[in-house]
């Protein structure tokens, strides 16, 4: 039954959101203890944010979706389905790798990695596209279609719909098109179809647009594969359900390997998908502190970034009441990141709500300082992560500092336990894709390019390879 | 407290302007014409100016179009229309000067179509207000469903205002009986699964979806989606309250202004009147 909501009145202008941000940000807020359990919530609403904010004509679609997956979630031979691809074909469990020369650089604290970029295709992203494909068998339908920015989503749908036998066509930004045309291949190479889209800013929100049109022209045969936990009701907690495998394994992981749960679990946060999949894990233990790291850009100050929660208004985009960043019209602004994965104005509804009632704490990190940590990673631990995961890690190096310091004060006030020494604290970092797409940008930014070779002229134009 | 679609249950001054006007229509023995605009295209004088020609040459309702960001149920001419406007820099507010300067000039009733976040953004009682205070008549909401319409609902009740929801090939019976009883002035019926843009011929769909949200108890249902020509008119009149025309009437006037805007309404006035029986 879908509950009736009322609308919150809008903040103050753009400005003093700014200001309160360069000021301390918002307010702090802890859940009470003995609150009610924040996992596996059903949607569709999550408290003010989610919703069905849809054209009618696709709410049958919606409707059909929600009972599929209902159905498949209770039905043994669909979650039996969904573990043996995850296993054998994604190569999960992946792995938690504990960084030791990396931690070095963040207060001295313990961090471990969640390896998302080991799995099949090299991002989290394989874990929602096989449950979504395996549901659009379930419905009948032959089609699927899903939008990508830089393509990794897009690489991810046409790799399902090969290994299930759906066609699969891929809405894609002009432009990103171009900058990707190594990953237009792939999704080619796959059997996909990839139409770029040459409307609006031809971007990432732009192909969703088109995906969308084309998801009520063709609803009846087609199922819109969409790529992250954002979008109208059952699309945010469905995608959850299909990325919770992250933080169920990270949570045993950590465990197992140190023998209690991290005092700190970081992620990046576009629309959030890898995000809400490892926090789920960690949501009812009060202990864990839980972080976001949202695409600061070029600075929150210039206007020029993609922190949506941290600055973004509440409104409705792409069928979800969210965080969305809006001008005083309620027009989209465009986002800016170097990471296309994370260049996205909205973000997903659970999100939001997290946001507000202070069980995650949600911050921008700068290009630079992405590129800082990805640098490190690679030179420390021999792993190239993907620039959205170096968000995250940049994001993680902070928080690192942040329980050193904590450790040393208890130290100077005569409170220093063994538990409580800088070495021991905890941190465990979502490393959701690896950085092999992004070696163009990369070497861009760090000006390792021939000035005359080809790479340059294309890193030059775009963002990423 | 649920609200029927002619406006029973309000005050004579309450009384639903979009439904006045499909019932002179239909006293003259036709279906009503409703024509489309984008607001701001190609500037906001040359949208009031074409609004008051729509009215003077056949059309009794007319549809002002918030241009927005992301208008996911616009096919391509619509879109490049409304991104220009927004390119030249149009606002939100501009809309209620284009309601004002048709509703003070002619008497059709005036609509505003629109994406549901700039309404947010504003406010929904405060663009309620607004709206009402320029002499509109109600709003159109291509991705506002009436379970997601509490605030709306309470806004449109308190200024007096038409709720426009749309019903789709794809709408359950359930869903049909829900949208009708929610909405006031009249029911948008969608004739095709797909986005705005003209059509060769008008989809069969269209007339089971009529006749699916007068089954549901709907008293005025018009016709939208894909009809661009006076012989679409003449095959919608026959069973439709109303017929709404929008991405041709966008066409004529990126091609030829006002004057052609004018002689299309002219000429789609033409397919009105239904056969006699």
């Amino acid at each position: 039954m879908v509950r009736l909501m009322v609308d919150a009145p809008a903040a103050g202008s753009d400005e003093s959101a700014v200001d309160a941000f360069l000021q301390g940000g918002r307010p702090e807020e802890h859940p009470a203890q003995g609150e009610p359990s924040l996992r596996h919530a059903p949607g569709p609403y999550f408290g003010n944010y989610g919703g069905r904010w849809m054209p009618e004509s696709l709410i049958a679609a919606l409707d059909e979706l929600e009972d599929t997956f209902e159905k498949a979630k209770a039905d043994p031979e669909f979650t039996a389905q969904i573990a043996e691809l995850n296993k054998n074909y994604s190569g999960r469990p992946s792995l938690l790798t504990e960084a030791k020369r990396f931690a070095e650089h963040a207060g001295g604290v313990r961090i471990f990695l969640k390896r998302e970029d080991l799995n099949h295709t090299g991002s989290h992203k394989i874990n929602n596209v096989l449950g979504q494909a395996l549901l659009a068998k379930r419905m009948g339908k032959t089609r699927v279609i899903a939008e990508t920015g830089a393509g990794q989503h897009g690489v991810a749908s046409a790799t399902a719909a090969a290994l299930l036998g759906l066609e699969c066509v891929v809405y894609m930004g002009a432009e990103d098109c171009r900058r990707q045309s190594l990953n237009v291949a792939r999704m080619e190479l796959l059997g996909a179809t990839v139409i770029p889209v040459t409307n609006g800013s031809q971007t990432l929100k732009d192909a969703i647009n088109e995906a969308l049109r084309d998801w009520v022209a063709n609803v009846g045969n087609t199922h819109y594969l969409l790529g992250t936990a954002a979008g109208a009701h059952p699309f945010p907690a469905m995608v959850r359900y299909f990325h919770e495998v992250i933080g169920e394994e990270a949570r045993a992981q950590i465990l197992d390997q140190t023998g209690r749960l991290p005092d700190a679990v970081c992620a990046c946060i576009g629309g959030g998908s890898n995000a809400i999949g490892i926090f789920h894990g960690f949501l009812d233990d009060p202990s864990v502190k839980i972080y976001g790291f949202e695409a600061g850009g070029e600075g929150v100050e210039t206007g020029r970034h993609a922190a949506t929660i941290t600055l973004g208004k509440p409104g409705v985009l792409h069928g979800a009441r969210s965080y969305l960043m809006q001008d005083d019209d309620g027009q989209t602004i465009e986002s800016h990141s170097i990471s296309a994965g994370l260049d996205y104005p909205g973000v997903g509804p659970e999100h939001s709500y997290l946001a507000d009632i202070g069980r995650v704490s949600y911050e921008p990190i700068t290009d630079s300082e992405a590129m800082e940590a990805f640098r490190l990673l690679c030179r420390t631990e021999g792993i190239i992560p993907a620039i959205e995961s170096a968000h995250a890690l940049a994001g993680a190096i902070k928080v690192g500092q942040r329980l050193a310091a904590d450790a040393a004060a208890d130290a100077a006030a005569g409170r220093a336990t063994d538990a409580g020494a800088a070495s021991e604290k905890i941190v465990i970092v979502n490393l959701s894709g690896r950085g092999d797409k992004d070696v163009a940008t990369a070497a861009e930014w760090f000006d390792l390019l021939d000035k005359d070779s080809p790479e340059a002229e294309i890193a030059k134009e775009g963002e990423q390879l | 407290m649920s609200t029927s679609q002619d406006g029973n249950q309000h005050t004579a001054q309450h009384a639903s302007k979009s439904a006045a006007a499909i019932d002179r229509a239909r006293a003259q023995g036709r279906a009503a014409l409703i024509g489309y605009l984008p607001a701001g295209y190609p500037s906001v004088e040359d949208t009031i100016a074409a609004g008051i020609a729509l009215a003077e040459n056949g059309a009794d309702l007319i549809e002002i179009g918030i241009p927005y960001s992301d208008p996911v149920m616009d096919g391509q001419v619509i879109q490049a229309a409304t991104t220009e406007a927004l390119a030249k820099g149009f606002h939100v507010r501009e809309v209620f000067e284009v309601v004002r300067g048709i509703t003070s000039k002619t008497d059709a009733a005036v609509l505003v179509m629109t994406y549901w976040n700039p309404v947010v953004r504003m406010g929904v009682d405060e663009f309620s207000r607004r709206l009402a205070k320029a002499g509109g008549a109600g709003l159109i909401t291509p991705d506002l469903i009436p379970d997601e319409a509490a605030e709306w609902m309470a806004a449109s009740d308190k200024y007096g205002l038409d709720r426009v929801f749309l019903v789709a090939p794809s709408s359950s019976p359930e869903r049909m009986k829900r949208t009708v009883d929610a909405s006031r002035g009249f029911v948008y019926a969608v004739s095709i699964m797909g986005v705005t843009g003209a059509r060769t011929s008008v989809s069969s769909a269209a007339k089971d979806v009529v006749a699916a949200a007068r089954a549901a108890g709907a008293e005025r249902v018009c016709v939208g989606l894909g009809v661009s020509t006076a012989s679409h008119v003449r095959e919608i009149a026959e069973y439709a309250d109303g017929v709404i025309v929008g991405t041709a009437l966008v066409a004529a006037i990126r091609d030829g202004g006002v004057d052609a805007v004018a002689s299309l309404t002219k000429d789609l006035s033409t397919g009105l009147t239904k056969e006699e029986a």
